[in-house]
Parts: structure tokens; sequence; C-alpha cells
């Protein structure tokens, strides 16, 4: 028995496995999510607000605030910053936009010594593809039966 | 000769030299005062990390064959293998060198395998000089097998670190005052392990059956070596090995040493240790064989254990084979214990 | 200003905070016991976003938190379905095209900035 049938014979070397698993923190964990990610909101709202006094609103004062934070999680991105609030923050820095820009940017960083073309270019949506494709999908899906409804 | 899959050398080839190049992680660590070179750098002054990793395993296999006091010319052939596709490392730092190369892929039990050839090669008289060598680079491996390194995601707690460095050491027929008395063949194991995070699991069967036959086949009990040391099964993995000894009755908890568990100075960030090409021929090649050339380790049994995985088989889902090869030392210096 | 709505502004980033945060920890939680790497969990929340939205139940949400709802991933699902359904309204070929319009900024500043850190900087090796 090899690979995959393996894993019906040994299932008690994989349960004694688990077991061994050291613990995850949960309550560390969700904590510095909460943080990390609430103040990326609050700091949003911010700008929101600031935006807003300017003059800014609707779709134009949404998209604005989008870009400013995607251009801040690329700009710490290339300091080489973001990775280390993620190791500590976790789901805090993945979920928020700039974790979207972080997963843009790290990827174009990563494979520029393959070329300009097929490694920053085409890696660059490594991750953010995924997201994109089916950001796009869904979308098309909603508004198609939202159409005939 | 040969028993079961055991190899006994009958010439005892020598672990003539040998040397070690690690990063400024490694430097920290145990092997700090022992390797060669320490990379103030990870770069090495390249302009890749593919090329930094070429460079420090090119810089080991020289220096190794310097301190020899051998030429390129004095060496038959150098074994030598990485965790890069097509083992880049290897076969680029080959072209800095005269002599042929055998370009060899067993993961991160590459040190090992290649040691237990060069020896075989060295034994059978075809060769009197091989070089056997290895490497890694922590900025190259995570970008092969994981994320790129700006991605801001967290390391779940059973992973291990991949370790810059590379370690040479070149095997002869006649000079040194190590020598390699017997190796065991490793047979690829897997047990379903399919978490790429959790090597040490998947690895700790590969190296419990290879020294399990190693000792039957030469009929030897764990309190005969100073040391068994294994590759980078990590802090989890050791300790699954040492329950998977203990299960067949082999007690190796005295004198057990892993290479991942020891390489760095605090297991924290690094979570379970070092992992690597790099690990196991980093600490051989400074710290375990100074220490053996003083005659402080009299017979040591070392099996590097290899997770012979690739993005593609573990995106499809499939489980983990691995494998160790082990090689037997023996010190013959003065003064051994 | 009146303190009333300096009350009202402050209320609204506790507000942002709290919904903002609370939606990470879900997040957090699914990784934690599921152990989804980063680009999926990106992947469910923002299908998770336009789901939402198409049943009407995320614009109560953005109205409540205001950026706490529209800064996470979630958001650009919401921006996404959002603008499929306001483009549905007026014709076949806004239905379908409406949701990347929406999204465009958000997409373009990612590979423009990128494109451009891209340029300026190298990848450092991580010690710890």
């Amino acid at each position: 028995m090899t690979g995959k049938n393996a894993q019906n014979c040994n299932n008690n070397y994989l349960k004694y496995v688990r077991a061994l698993d050291p613990p995850t923190k949960h309550f560390k964990n969700c904590l510095a999510a909460f943080g990390v990610g609430g103040l990326i909101c609050t700091i949003g709202q911010f700008l929101r607000y600031m935006l807003e006094y300017a003059g800014l609103s609707g779709d134009e004062l949404a998209g604005t605030v989008s870009v400013i934070l995607i251009f801040f999680g690329c700009l710490l991105t290339g300091f080489g910053v973001y990775d280390r609030i993620g190791r500590h923050a976790g789901a805090g820095s993945i979920v928020p936009i700039t974790g979207f820009a972080n997963s843009v940017t790290s990827p174009a960083i990563e494979f520029r010594t393959e070329g300009y073309i097929y490694g920053t270019a085409a890696k660059m949506f490594n991750v953010a593809g995924a997201i994109i494709v089916y950001g796009v999908f869904s979308g098309v899906i909603v508004g198609i039966i939202y159409y005939f409804l | 000769m040969k028993k079961g899959n055991t190899l006994f050398f009958k010439t005892r080839p020598r672990v003539r030299s040998y040397a070690a190049i690690c990063g400024s992680k490694e430097k920290e660590g145990v092997i700090g005062n022992y390797a060669d070179i320490t990379l103030s750098d990870d770069m090495y002054g390249e302009s890749t990390y593919e090329k930094a990793e070429c460079k420090m395993l090119s810089g080991a296999i020289s220096l190794a064959v310097e301190k020899g006091g051998l030429t390129d010319c004095d060496i038959d052939a150098m074994l030598s293998g990485d965790l890069l596709n097509q083992i880049i490392s290897a076969s680029f730092a080959a072209r800095d060198f005269e002599f042929p190369f055998l370009g060899l892929y067993s993961a991160c039990s590459t040190m090992s395998e290649s040691m237990l050839l060069s020896a075989a090669l060295v034994d059978s008289g075809f060769a009197c000089n091989c070089v056997a060598a290895t490497g890694s680079h922590f900025a190259s491996a995570e970008r092969q097998y994981r994320y790129p390194l700006e991605l801001g995601c967290t390391r779940p707690p059973q992973s291990q670190w991949t370790v810059t460095g590379a370690g040479a050491c070149v095997i002869s027929d006649a000079v040194g005052k190590i020598a390699i008395t017997s190796a065991t063949l490793g047979r690829v194991r897997d047990w379903g392990v399919t978490d790429v995070n959790n090597m040490g699991a998947a690895m700790a069967p590969a190296a419990a059956d290879t020294i399990m036959r190693h000792f039957k086949d030469t009929g030897t009990k764990p309190e005969d070596y100073d040391m068994i040391i294994t590759g980078d099964l990590g802090a989890l993995g050791s300790r699954i090995l040492k329950d998977l000894m203990w299960e067949k009755s082999y007690d190796i908890s005295s004198n057990h040493v892993d290479c991942g568990e020891i390489i760095y100075k605090v297991i924290e960030d690094e979570f379970q240790g070092g992992s690597g090409a790099g690990c196991s021929a980093v600490v051989m090649n400074s710290y375990v064989f100074t220490k053996m050339n003083a005659g402080l380790y009299k017979k040591v049994l070392f099996a590097a254990t290899g997770a012979l995985l690739s993005t593609v088989s573990s995106g499809q889902g499939e489980s983990i084979p691995c494998i160790s090869h082990a090689v037997e030392l023996e010190s013959l210096a003065a003064g051994a214990q | 200003m009146p303190t009333e709505k300096i009350l009202e502004i402050l209320f609204m980033y506790f507000k942002a905070f709290a919904v903002g945060g609370a939606i990470c920890v879900i997040a957090q939680i699914i990784i934690n016991i599921t152990s989804l790497t980063s680009g999926k969990i990106l992947v469910f929340f923002m299908l998770g976003g336009v789901v939402l939205t198409a049943l009407g139940l995320y614009q109560p949400l953005v109205d409540f938190a205001g950026a706490g709802a529209t800064v996470p991933i979630s958001g650009f699902g919401y921006l996404l379905a959002n603008g499929a359904i306001k483009g549905a309204e007026k014709g076949f070929f806004y239905a379908v095209t409406g949701s990347l319009t929406a999204a465009s900024a958000g997409v373009t500043a990612a590979v423009v900035f990128s494109f451009i850190m891209s340029l300026l900087f190298h990848s450092k090796t991580k010690r710890n």
C-alpha cells in the first residue's frame, strides 16, 4: 500500500500525529486579528471622513478610499513591513483590502528576477488572479440574475 | 559486502576534509563557531537568492577540496544535489570545477545519500577522492515551495525554517580520521501525511525504518552509538521518531540528536526547528566532523531524512513520500573514548 | 462642531473598528480550524460579500459600519455585486460589465502600484 491507499491503513498514525499538533493560540490570534483588522477599517473610516470633507461622495468616495489603502498596502509590502505585520496579525492583515494589495505586490517583487513580462507581470496574479476570476464570474452571475428578475 | 540493504565498506573510506558555509541566522546557533564561512548578508553579494545558493555550494566544495590539500585534478567525482527544480544550484556550482559531476536528488537527505554513494565509489576502487555536497537557501526554498517572501501569511506552529547554508566533504581512500564503516539504503515510506507544513511527522516513519534496519543488519544496539543524528525532523518529528523506535523496543532517547532541532539558538520563530538539505549538511560538516576529528565522538550514525514532494504533488492532494539514508561513521582519532 | 456630531463621528469609528475587527476574527477562526491559506480566505470572503450583497444583506451592514464593512475583502465583493445589480437596471450589457466597472478602481490601483513597487524594491529575506 502506498500513497493515498496508505492513508486508510495508517489512520492510527495520522490520529497520533494530530494529537501531537502544537496547540493553536486561539484567543491570542483572534485578539491580534481583531485589533489590526479593526484598526485598518478605522483608518478607512478616517479617510472616508477626510475625503467627504474634501467634497467627494458616492462611488468616487468609496473608490478613492480603497485606492489609498491599496497604495499603503503596496508600499508597506515593498518596504518588507507587511509580512511582519501579517505574521502576528494573521487574518487581521489578510482580509482587509490591504491584504489584497499585499497578495498582488509580493509576487510582483519576488518574481522580478525572472523578467518583467513572465516574472513581474505574469506572476502578479498568482493569488489575486483567483480573486478577480471568481469576483468577475460571480458578479456576472449576480448581474444576469438581477436582469431577469 | 552486503547484508539486507546495508553496505559494509571493506576499505573504510575516510572523510578527508569538510567545509560548511552558513547564513547569518544560523551563525547565532551552535554551528556558528564551527562553520568556515558565515554570511553577513543572505544575498552573498549576488543578484538573486538562487545565485547566492549556488555560490555557497560552490564555495563549500572548493573550500573542502582545498582543506584536504587537493586540487581539482585529484577529485574523481562530485556528488551533489539541492532542493531547487532540476537541481540547478548543484549543477550550476559544478560549472566552476574541472571534475565530473553526478547530480542527485533526495530532498533533505541528499547529504547522507551523497556520502553513501561517494563511499561506495571509493570503496569499490573506482575513485580515490569524491566530493559529497549539498546546500539550501531559505529564500529560494520559500519561493519554490511556499509563498513569496513578502506575502503576509501566518506560519502554522508545525512549520520549520529552511536553513541557509551549504556543506561539502571529501571522501577519500586513505587520509582522514573519520571512517565510513557502513551505510543503509533507505526505502521510501509514506504513511499518508498530507500536511506540507508537518514534514517532521511525514519523515519520522522513514527515519525509524532505516535506523531500525541498520541496527538489525549490523547487529548493533542504540547504546553502541555516541550519537544518532537525524537530518531535519524538527522538535515534533524527533518526538515521533523516538516514540516509533520505542514501540519496537529501541530506546534512542539518550543519544538521539536532530540537526534541525539544534541548529537554531532559540526555537521560537522557527517553531519546530530547521529543515532543508543544508540543515544536516551544515551541522555534519562543521560541528559533528570537528568533534569526531578531535575524538570526542567515537561512533556516530547519521540518517538524514528527505520529503520527496513537489508543489504539483501537494497541489494534487498527494501524501508525502519520504526517505532516509543512514551512514555509520567512526572516529579513528586518538583520545577517542 | 456640535457635541452631538462629534459623538456621532466617534461612534462611527467605533462601529467601523468593531465590525471590521469582527470580520477579521471570523476569518482568523476559520484559519485556526481549517488552516486555509491566505489566498483561499480572500476568495471565500470575497464570494461571501457577493452572495450577501445579492441577497440584500450586506447593504445594511455597510450603512451601519461604513468602512468597517467596505474595507475588508468582502467589501470588494459588495462592490462587484452592487455594480452588477445597478447595471442590471440599465440593460443586459451593463448587467454583465457592471461588476468589473465598479471594481476597476481597486484592480487598477493594485496593478499599477504593485508594478511600481516591483521596480523600486527587492524582495528581502526574513530572519524571523
